[in-house]
């Protein structure tokens, strides 16, 4: 469905990105993990065509993104900040989305407004919401035009536990549909249920991309957070970060 | 343009652009009544169109740009092309103040000086406008820093409106004893500022003041191809900083 080739991208004399490959295809929940500033929003942000990469191509289906659209049409995506107009009331953006996108009314996918009960505050204007509500708002535009695939930045960050759930149990449901799911998130435990194939990211590098079977093979932990951080260990440069990760997963049971 | 919509819409919704509109017509409206003669009341309101209208349009333009960021990174997930989303924005942003202006300063026009220099001087101000919107969609599209962007607009402004008469005086002077007509008449069209004083002021009866310039002066932009001529500067200076613009928002990261 995505096919990334030796994606390049340097913001000045940073380089975010160095040789990225991969080959995401339908039905996998990729989880995109890594240490901050490791470069996984600046390949999403490639993959939506918000960030032009310096070399490197990316296909979406058989055809490669180059300033094209059109192909955004299959894309949800949720981003880690929700920036909306500020003046806009939230019933309005929604009008104003479905106006863009013009599906008719049957495909729509309006089960997280009903759930996050967003229809109660379409009246409030965009700069009076709360981050987490912001943050349900993003969720509900990524899941409503019924895309198929589904680009989700930290999407648990600053919702509170109901609405985390809420927003989980959605995301299962729509693998279940046979969609490509690509999740970024720190927190592991919540992707644990999810993911299919990992991949991580360090220094804008690929280290590696492995279905989740083979990595608890290879490690013999079960669970994503304690599998991460074995293979980290061995690694040295990454002890550090890996510890933390570690660490940050012990403490949430 | 179903983005535009949404464009305008905001824009009348902060309710500055009505608020302009009732100040040009105010304006417009006492220069007709105080004046006894209408191209005197036309002169005055000239300046006004040459002067305020570039700022006002490049002010507005620019502030709107990146009150609009938002928007924009909402509209650039959606599958929208990056060359009608910033389109969309100018066509918003530069209908506003059209309409401000036609209303402001066009209905007064209409009312006391339906005439050749009235139209001309409509003409002139839409042009304005749009070249000055035009310009500033360029220089906010340049740069991320607001500051930087609106400071590049006033510099624009400054340069067209005060620096770029000073240079052309400044070779003038330095080159008084060659016949310079031709290359002034060149000189000034270069400007849209310029450009406009001058299709105005060659319909009013000043002119004949003007001495022999002005007589090749109107001889020239009097005659079609003049009229041509203008109108051909105009749309350049209108489709090429836009066209600038949309090929920078094109490479821009977002």
């Amino acid at each position: 469905m995505i096919r990334i080739e030796h994606i390049e991208k340097k913001f000045k004399k940073v380089t975010a990105l160095s040789g990225v490959s991969a080959q995401l295809t339908n039905g996998q929940v990729v989880s995109l993990i890594g240490p901050n500033g490791s470069g996984k929003t600046t390949l999403i942000k490639c993959i939506l065509g918000l960030v032009k990469p310096g070399r490197g191509k990316i296909f979406f289906g058989d055809k490669q993104i180059n300033g094209a659209c059109d192909y955004r049409n299959d894309i949800g995506y949720m981003p880690q900040i929700g920036r909306y107009p500020d003046n806009m009331k939230m019933g309005h953006l929604f009008e104003m989305l479905k106006n863009i996108r013009r599906l008719d009314a049957e495909q729509l996918d309006n089960e997280l407004i009903r759930q996050f009960d967003l229809c109660s505050i379409f009246e409030k204007p965009m700069r009076t919401l709360s981050g987490g509500t912001r943050q349900k708002v993003s969720a509900a535009i990524a899941f409503l035009f019924n895309p198929k695939v589904l680009i989700l930045d930290e999407p648990t960050a600053g919702l509170d536990p109901l609405s985390s759930e809420i927003l989980k149990q959605k995301i299962l449901k729509e693998k279940n549909k046979n969609k490509l799911i690509l999740i970024t998130s720190h927190i592991l435990s919540d992707l644990d249920e999810l993911t299919t194939h990992v991949m991580y990211m360090q220094e804008g590098k690929l280290l590696f991309f492995k279905d989740i079977g083979t990595l608890q093979e290879e490690t013999g932990e079960i669970r994503l957070g304690k599998a991460i951080a074995s293979i980290m260990r061995g690694n040295d440069p990454a002890k550090t970060v890996i510890n933390e990760l570690f660490n940050s997963y012990n403490e949430k049971p | 343009m179903r983005i535009s919509k949404y464009v305008l819409y905001d824009i009348l919704k902060n309710k500055i652009i009505i608020g302009l509109t009732i100040l040009l017509f105010i304006i417009s409206m006492s220069l007709f009544r105080l004046e006894e003669n209408e191209n005197k009341a036309l002169l005055s309101l000239l300046n006004i169109v040459l002067i305020v209208l570039p700022l006002v349009s490049l002010v507005f333009a620019t502030i709107h740009y990146y009150n609009s960021y938002e928007f924009i990174e909402l509209m650039l997930s959606q599958p929208v092309s990056r060359g009608r989303i910033l389109l969309s924005e100018f066509t918003g942003v530069s209908l506003s103040l059209l309409c401000s202006f036609w209303i402001g300063v066009g209905i007064p026009v209409f009312f006391y000086s339906f005439s050749n220099t009235g139209m001309s001087l409509l003409f002139t101000g839409s042009c304005l406008i749009l070249i000055f919107t035009s310009l500033a969609f360029l220089s906010s599209v340049s740069s991320r820093d607001k500051a930087r962007g609106i400071g590049a607009a006033l510099l624009l402004w400054f340069y067209f409106s005060l620096l770029y008469d000073g240079l052309i005086l400044m070779i003038l002077f330095a080159f008084s004893d060659y016949p310079l007509e031709k290359i002034t008449l060149i000189l000034s069209a270069l400007n849209p500022i310029d450009l406009g004083r001058i299709f105005i002021m060659l319909k009013m009866d000043i002119s004949a003041l003007m001495g022999y310039t002005g007589a090749l002066y109107k001889d020239f932009f009097g005659s079609t191809s003049g009229m041509l001529f203008t109108s051909a500067i105009m749309i350049i200076w209108i489709a090429v900083p836009l066209w600038l613009a949309t090929r920078k928002f094109k490479k821009k990261d977002l």
